[in-house]
């Protein structure tokens, strides 16, 4: 199976993450990275971290500390002012356009503001990243209708996420993250919306993803969630990031938890990117 | 190209309605402007064959009448001897008193017949184009053997009926240039709309890792289907116009002037450009989408 995989990676350009990442590389590098919008003062100023792969960390911070400018940089939708940001060892500013596709591919975002294409059902907002893969509608129905299962959408699969509550929105945006089981899952706040139980499935579910390999990373305001799951902390405070409470550097086994039955599909046969 | 599933709702923007219409009135005028390119053309080349593989020798009557009949057939058989024994010559013969009677009445009406009017003779000659009759050469020759005599090749009215028939055609391209350059600036036109109605859906495709041909693709399946749409459309309507026009156009077209339907090349051309258009219309959007994604980081 996995040399059927990695032949199909090949055929169509993508990435074969265990030929890219070899131990000791990181997954995010941040080098002295400052972000101004426009001519006004900079959000982010002398950002230097780590991310190694399999990492697990929380990213905190009050309303306006730059939580959002720094995902913003981590998934490609902004450039730097100054400093050097690499992702999956590649340095971005010498990375050409034609490339960064393949790179977003391998990063897996729930946006806080959820950002699902209103004129699509749940399920082809969730099948969407497997579609951009080139993956066949055969392939992806059952695993799309396995992970919307799990997230407890089973019966809206036809919905449009306009008629979806704010929960259900999330849960369908996070199952767009983590569909194509992503190298690296940036988070923003992901359980806003959600009762207590559904967040703690839902983080269980970043664990298990965390535990196959994906290094996450979760901006939240929840301080219970965080030091409930006692993984490392990335603190923002007015656009300078604070030293971690543990080591931002190493990778660490993330903390099982029982919550929510295991991951609903067969993460090999999702390994497109 | 066509896809059936798009991830943008390109079908239910309203500002691409108009487009198919728009694209049929263009089709529409395309076609009648493209057909007379090719009828005009077509007539020309026919005129320009037909004509230059014709000469008429003109004997003027004060030699033709000189010395009596005898003396007329003398000349003209020295005329004969002298254009059968060119190179290239094909035929030649003397037309009937009559058959000049009856050209001439066009012009002269009645007095045509009057028996005072001197009347040339005239001998038709028909060449082969491809010989390379020198037809000054000839014309020596024949004031030789029959002083006065001349030869007229048309080309002097040829080609100024040529120069005017091409102007025109060059008019009907012109107008079939600007129709394509209307076309595609409504297109541009349209995709930018689309591209910036949408500009929040795409920005989600792009980060989720599509690359700006998976959102071309989308535009440019959509143009070309509203592309073929409004091009038969337009066709449909032109069709009859055209039948119509070529019905009228042959009563009135004149004997000596006549001037070909489309043949079977220029009816496929035509049935053709609806899908020329959509084509255009395609590449056109997807030119577009590129060149504006391509500003995205």
């Amino acid at each position: 199976m996995r040399g059927a995989i990695r032949g199909f990676c090949r055929q169509r350009g993508l990435f074969n993450p265990v030929m890219s990442e070899k131990n000791g590389d990181f997954v995010v590098r941040f080098e002295n990275v400052g972000l101004r919008y426009g001519l006004g003062p900079e959000v982010l100023q002398d950002i230097y971290f780590d991310l190694r792969p399999g990492s697990f960390h929380f990213l905190t911070g009050a309303s306006g500390a730059g939580k959002s400018s720094l995902m913003k940089l981590m998934y490609l939708a902004m450039r730097p002012t100054r400093g050097s940001i690499s992702l999956f060892g590649r340095d971005i500013a010498a990375t050409s356009r034609r490339d960064l596709p393949a790179l977003r591919r391998r990063v897996g975002v729930v946006f806080q503001e959820f950002r699902l294409l209103n004129h699509l059902s749940t399920f082809d907002n969730v099948a969407l990243p497997l579609r951009i893969a080139g993956a066949r509608e055969q392939e992806l129905r059952k695993h799309v209708e396995e992970l919307l299962t799990w997230v407890g959408l089973e019966n809206h699969l036809k919905a449009r996420p306009p008629t979806l509550s704010g929960g259900q929105q999330q849960r369908v945006a996070i199952a767009r993250a983590v569909i194509a089981r992503p190298r690296l899952l940036l988070a923003d706040e992901p359980t806003g919306n959600v009762d207590d139980r559904m967040a703690y499935r839902l983080m269980h579910l970043f664990e298990e993803l965390n535990r196959l390999g994906t290094t996450v990373v979760i901006a939240t305001h929840n301080q219970q969630l965080v030091e409930r799951l006692g993984h490392p902390v990335l603190h923002l405070d007015t656009g300078r990031l604070h030293t971690p409470s543990r080591n931002a550097d190493a990778a660490e086994e993330p903390v099982a938890t029982d919550d929510g039955p295991p991951l609903p599909y067969d993460p090999e046969v999702l390994n497109y990117l | 190209m066509i896809i059936r599933r798009t991830d943008l709702p390109l079908d239910r923007d309203a500002h691409a309605r108009f487009l198919p219409w728009l694209i049929a009135f263009m089709v529409f005028l395309a076609v009648l402007a493209l057909a007379g390119v090719l009828v005009v053309n077509r007539a020309v080349e026919r005129w320009d064959t037909g004509i230059s593989g014709t000469l008429t020798v003109q004997v003027m009557p004060s030699q033709k009448t000189g010395d009596g009949a005898a003396a007329r057939q003398r000349v003209l058989d020295d005329i004969m001897d002298v254009l059968n024994s060119t190179p290239g010559v094909i035929t030649s013969a003397a037309m009937s008193e009559a058959r000049i009677l009856e050209l001439l009445r066009p012009w002269l009406g009645d007095l045509a017949s009057d028996a005072d009017l001197p009347i040339p003779q005239l001998i038709d000659v028909t060449i082969d184009p491809d010989a390379g009759v020198d037809v000054s050469a000839l014309g020596r020759r024949l004031a030789i053997a029959a002083p006065g005599a001349t030869v007229d090749d048309h080309r002097i009215w040829l080609d100024r009926l040529v120069r005017l028939l091409r102007t025109v055609e060059m008019v009907a391209l012109a107008i079939v240039g600007v129709i394509g350059l209307v076309t595609i600036g409504t297109v541009i036109f349209t995709t930018r709309t689309g591209l910036a109605i949408h500009g929040e859906a795409i920005q989600v495709l792009h980060l989720i890792g599509a690359h700006d041909a998976y959102v071309a693709r989308q535009f440019a399946g959509r143009a070309l289907l509203l592309g073929l749409k409004g091009g038969l459309i337009g066709f449909i309507f032109a069709a009859p116009t055209l039948m119509a026009i070529g019905y009228f156009g042959e009563r009135m077209q004149l004997e000596a002037m006549p001037v070909d339907g489309l043949g079977l090349v220029q009816m496929a051309l035509l049935a053709a450009l609806p899908l020329i258009v959509a084509a255009i219309a395609m590449i056109t959007a997807r030119v577009t989408v590129l060149r504006t994604l391509a500003r995205m980081p």
